[in-house]
Formats: C-alpha cells, structure tokens, sequence
C-alpha cells in the first residue's frame, strides 16, 4: 500500500530531523510524524526550508481532544495541533502533530511567524479548543459569538451548549438563559470488537 | 487645524457586497484602507462538533451545506475520506458520474461567481446571463437527485442511483404557451446525457458571450487589473490553493498532481495566471469553465458506452438493493444494521483532499472504530483566502474591498462551518 515516495519521504524526515522526532508512522499512505512542543518552531522551520522537503504550504491547522478517545480513558496528554503541510515543489503532504504538555492550560508556539496562514487558523484552535498560540499576534475568538464563554469543541462541551437566546417582549432585548432543551442521542456510539460479523 | 483621525467602518453583515454574513471593520483613510479586520462566524453551525454525534451517512447531507454553491464537490472529499480508511474500491462507473457532477458543479460555481463579482463591479447583465445556464445545470442536480441544491448524491462507495433515462418536461402554464414549451423542451427529450451533452456543445458560445460582455470592457478592466495583486512567495505561505494560486501564476491543481477518482483518464489543461491581481484571476476562471466542459464531454461519451454498477457491493457500507432486501434474509440484516447502526470505520486518521470549485477542499477525519468520526475537521478554502484580506485590501480604495471580496469568491457556509 505505502508507496515508494512516502517510504523516502519517511526516512529523508528520520534523518534530517533525528533526535527531534519523537515517531513517525506511514498509514494509509500518509505519512504521520509528531515532535514534541519545544521542539515545534526547530522542527517547523526545518520542514519549510530544507530542500528535500520544502514543505511551503500550512494547509490545515486543527486542535484535538483525545480525552474521550475510544470511550476510554486517555493515557497521555489531552489536547494535540495537527498541522497539513503541503510540498508544491515536490508534491508531497506529511501531517505534523504535537501535544500540548498541560492539560489544564494547554500551550504551544505559534508558527505563524513560519507560515502566515497559521493566525486564522490559530485563532480557530484557540476558539473552539483553548489551546493557547505563544506569540501569536492577535489572539481571539473567531468562529463563536461575541462574550462566548467556554470552548465548544471540547469533548465535555454538550452538543446542545449550556445557554440560549430569545428575544424577551417584557425587557424589550435579547437575553441568555440557560438551556431549556433536554441533549437526545438517537443513534448511541458503538465501538465493536475486531472482526465484529465477520 | 483640525486633528484628522482615521474613520472606522462597518460593512456588513447585511451588505449585499458581503456575499453573505462578513461583518467587515475597515480602518480608512480617507478613502484608503489601513486595515480590515473580517470578524467572521455569523453563520457557525459547528457542523465539525455535529459530526461527531452523527453516523458517517448522517453527516453526508451536511456537506451540502458548507459551500451551498458547490455542494457535490464537498460530498466529493467526505467520501474519498471514508473510502480511504475504509479501503473500499468504487466502481469506475460511480467515479466517472463523480467527476462529471463534480466538474457540473465546477461550472454552477464559477457562473454564481462571475455573476456575483460582476454585478458587485456594476455589470448587471451578467447576473442574468449566468443564472441562465445554472437553471439547465439544476434541472440536472434536480433529475439525478430530487434536489435541485442539496443533492446528498455521492455516497461512501459510489453515488446513490445510476442516471434517469430522461428528462422532466416542463409543462403548461399562463407564460408558458406550446411554442414556448416547444423551444424549452427541445433537449430533454431524450436521456440525462442526452441533455447534458446538449448543454456541453452550447455552453463554449455563452462562455463567448460572458467575454464580449467582460474581457475587453474598460470598466471591468478599470476595475480588476492591479488590484488585490499577490505575489507567487505570499500566495503560499498564505495558503492559498485554487484559482487564487493559479491566479498568481503556480501551476498547480490536485487533479492533475494528486488525481482522484478518473481524472487521471481525462484530458484537460491547466490554465495559469501571470500577474496574480483580479483580472488574472477571473480570466483563470473563465478557461476553467471551459476545461469543465472538456470534460464534462469526455465523460458523457464514457458513460454512454459502459453501464454498470455505480455503487459497491461492499453492503457493509452500502445499502443493497430494494429487490433484494424484500426477498432475501441477508440483505434485510444488512440494510436493517447500516441504517440503524450506520458502517464502522477502522480505527485511523486520512485526509483526502479535492480540488474544489474555490481551491483545496479538505476532510481530515479520525475514527476510533466506532459508528461516529471521533474528529472530523474541514479545510475550507476561503477560510485562508479571507484570512488574507487584510494583506490583499490594504492600500486600495473602499470600493475595491468589494472586488477583493468578489475575486476571493467568499461563501460563509464553508468559511464559517
């Protein structure tokens, strides 16, 4: 399945980033590598600018909870950033993720100084996740409301949210109060076992 | 004399120029920009959040509803993603009726496009012209699928039904009288490819009629070249993808250098910009729709040729026939599970990407093995070319934010997710 060029791929990555790799899988032909947080920047700036890489391109910026992983508990840290980076030069994608170590208040570089496309995207991550961008330039919310309190994306964020809005005819204006719908689950999530029906 | 300040502005998000719901705070100097600030969100569904409390089928019509004016081609990438993890082959008949609507889809997106930009430049006429053709290019969403927008046509697997044989008439009305009728039903006499190759072999002289109207106008040139110009270097490492890095002359498109489904079997060119300003862009965009017609043919004569299934026979993904499952025990078990239980998807991460209508549509999903995606996030084109607003608007006047956001080809429903 794994294609030559990813295997090549996989070991130019081995070799060129060495101690700073902590692993590195090829799955579906799509080659995964994570580092750690410090690292990010080191890690970043060489995957944009080494030749055989030349990864120019941030496609994707996506936060992570991994907290309800498998409806288990999750050994590990929770929160992880998962960059797409994309080759134009040599045609070639790689997905880069990192942990953040703190669970309580997660942190990580920014790399909008190495690609500019990450300040929306930080921004999103921060927004829907709390996963907090070192030295990015303009760090709001994005996507969510004005005063939006919480981080919706979070695994422990109810689907249904905790407040609404409605117009209130005696007080003439729009007011939150919290949430009159009960959350329903129609279809239930189901893990089956290995090679469940044959 | 008076201390003179910067003015700060609001546009939107009830501006018609907004394409939607952009609340744009623009810091001006007079009439010059110093800074625009896009607050965006204003259409935020939390379709990614949604996702996760939905079987994989469930979350497909959601994907109509991300960029509402190319929807196929977001169905397009969810299922390349699932067909990835799940390891399944799609039946060539399936892809090519794929790439067709995809390509169908291209066209309905780029004339909603070049309507909208035009009219927001002044151009009134164009508007008309191109809802014109996108009524003929409906009537196919509408035939193929019931729906005339939100298809839900492709599947994980394939694509839900094989081709109608023909095409619905229309019929009598108090403005419709029999010579009328006669003209208006004159290409759907016979099958759908019979009416989508009648419209490929008209489509090229409309493409014609757009130029006369813009290509050479002076005010549409007054108004597109050398503004929001980007650079080749700036437009990667803003993230730009589509007609937006082509505009800025990187030749680069997924289906020529990462084909998906058939592209691979067709013939067809890649057309690239010099300057990287808005005239260029638009000029991208009109070749386009004519390799899209390419295509579209190429298709067309294919698919008469070589009928078949258009969906796998895998029925742990896809539902099996309506006869078989009235008639045989099997079949009633699998279509009683998929669509109670819905499929599961092994334990794995893909992102499979296409090169959609505005640039690189990208599904990133995470399974853990269950009946839901653990994470599903969307790449959306526009969310990066919007981020760069600021970049591309600062220094021109307040009436070329709208050609900017026009040449961006802004939608919310994929911007705001």
């Amino acid at each position: 399945m794994a294609s030559k060029k990813m295997e090549a791929l996989g070991s130019v990555v081995e070799r060129v980033l060495g101690d700073k790799l902590v692993s590195s899988t090829l799955a579906l032909d799509e080659l995964t590598i994570v580092c750690k947080a410090a690292d990010l920047i080191a890690v970043a700036t060489t995957l944009r600018d080494h030749a055989e890489l030349s990864f120019e391109q941030l496609i994707d910026l996506c936060g992570m909870d991994y907290s309800a992983y498998r409806d288990e508990a999750w050994d590990g840290p929770r929160f992880a950033v998962v960059y797409h980076l994309l080759s134009l030069k040599h045609n070639l994608r790689i997905r880069l993720r990192v942990f953040a170590e703190d669970d309580s208040f997660p942190l990580l570089a920014s790399v909008n100084p190495v690609w500019n496309a990450a300040n929306w995207f930080e921004r999103e991550a921060f927004d829907l996740f709390g996963i907090v961008f070192e030295g990015h330039p303009d760090l709001r919310r994005i996507l969510t409301d004005y005063g939006f309190v919480g981080h919706p994306f979070r695994k422990d964020f109810p689907l249904s949210g905790h407040v609404e809005m409605r117009y209130d005819p005696t007080q003439q204006r729009v007011i939150y109060q919290p949430v009159t719908i009960e959350p329903r689950e129609i279809t239930p999530r189901i893990i089956r076992e290995e090679n469940y029906g044959g | 004399m008076a201390e003179i300040r910067n003015y700060t502005l609001n546009f939107g998000p009830q501006h018609p120029a907004a394409h939607g719901v952009l609340r744009l705070v623009l810091e001006l100097d007079g009439e010059v920009i110093q800074r625009a600030d896009p607050h965006i969100g204003l259409l935020h569904r939390g379709t990614e959040k949604l996702a996760e409390s939905k079987t994989f089928i469930q979350s497909l019509p959601y994907m109509d509803r991300l960029d509402y004016v190319s929807m196929m081609c977001n169905e397009h990438a969810y299922c390349l993603a699932i067909e990835k993890l799940l390891q399944i082959e799609v039946p060539l008949r399936a892809q090519y009726i794929r790439v067709m609507f995809a390509e169908i889809t291209r066209i309905l997106n780029h004339l909603l496009w070049i309507g909208a930009h035009a009219i927001d430049i002044g151009a009134m006429t164009m508007f008309l012209y191109a809802f014109r053709e996108r009524e003929d290019l409906m009537d196919c969403y509408e035939a193929v699928s019931g729906a005339r927008m939100h298809a839900a046509y492709f599947r994980p697997g394939g694509v839900y039904r094989d081709l109608p044989d023909s095409m619905p008439q229309y019929t009598v009305s108090k403005i419709k009288n029999a010579k009328e009728l006669a003209r208006l039903n004159e290409g759907r006499k016979g099958s759908m490819l019979d009416f989508i190759d009648d419209f490929t072999k008209r489509f090229p002289g409309y493409v014609d009629e757009y130029e006369t109207l813009l290509t050479d106008n002076r005010i549409w040139k007054q108004r597109t070249v050398g503004i929001g110009v980007v650079s080749p270097e700036r437009a990667k490492n803003l993230g730009f993808s589509g007609p937006m890095l082509r505009g800025s002359g990187i030749e680069w498109d997924l289906r020529k250098k990462q084909p998906y489904d058939v592209y691979d079997r067709l013939d067809f060119d890649i057309p690239v910009g010099k300057g990287g300003d808005s005239y260029d862009r638009y000029l991208v965009r009109v070749e386009e729709m004519r390799q899209s017609n390419r295509i579209i043919q190429q298709c067309v004569a294919w698919l008469r040729d070589n009928p078949g299934p258009v969906i796998t026979d895998n029925h742990k993904v896809a539902p099996p026939s309506r006869e078989g499952m009235k008639s045989n025990m099997e079949d009633l078990i699998h279509h009683f599970k998929l669509f109670t239980e819905g499929m599961h998807v092994p334990e794995g991460e893909a992102y499979a990407a296409v090169e959609h209508p505005k640039g690189e549509f990208g599904i990133y999903l995470v399974s853990d093995g269950a009946n839901k995606p653990y994470r599903l996030k969307i790449r959306a084109p526009g969310f990066a070319h919007l981020a760069a607003l600021n970049e591309m608007a600062t220094g021109h006047m307040i009436a070329d934010v709208v050609a900017i956001i026009g040449t961006q080809d802004i939608v919310f429903g994929e911007i705001d997710r």
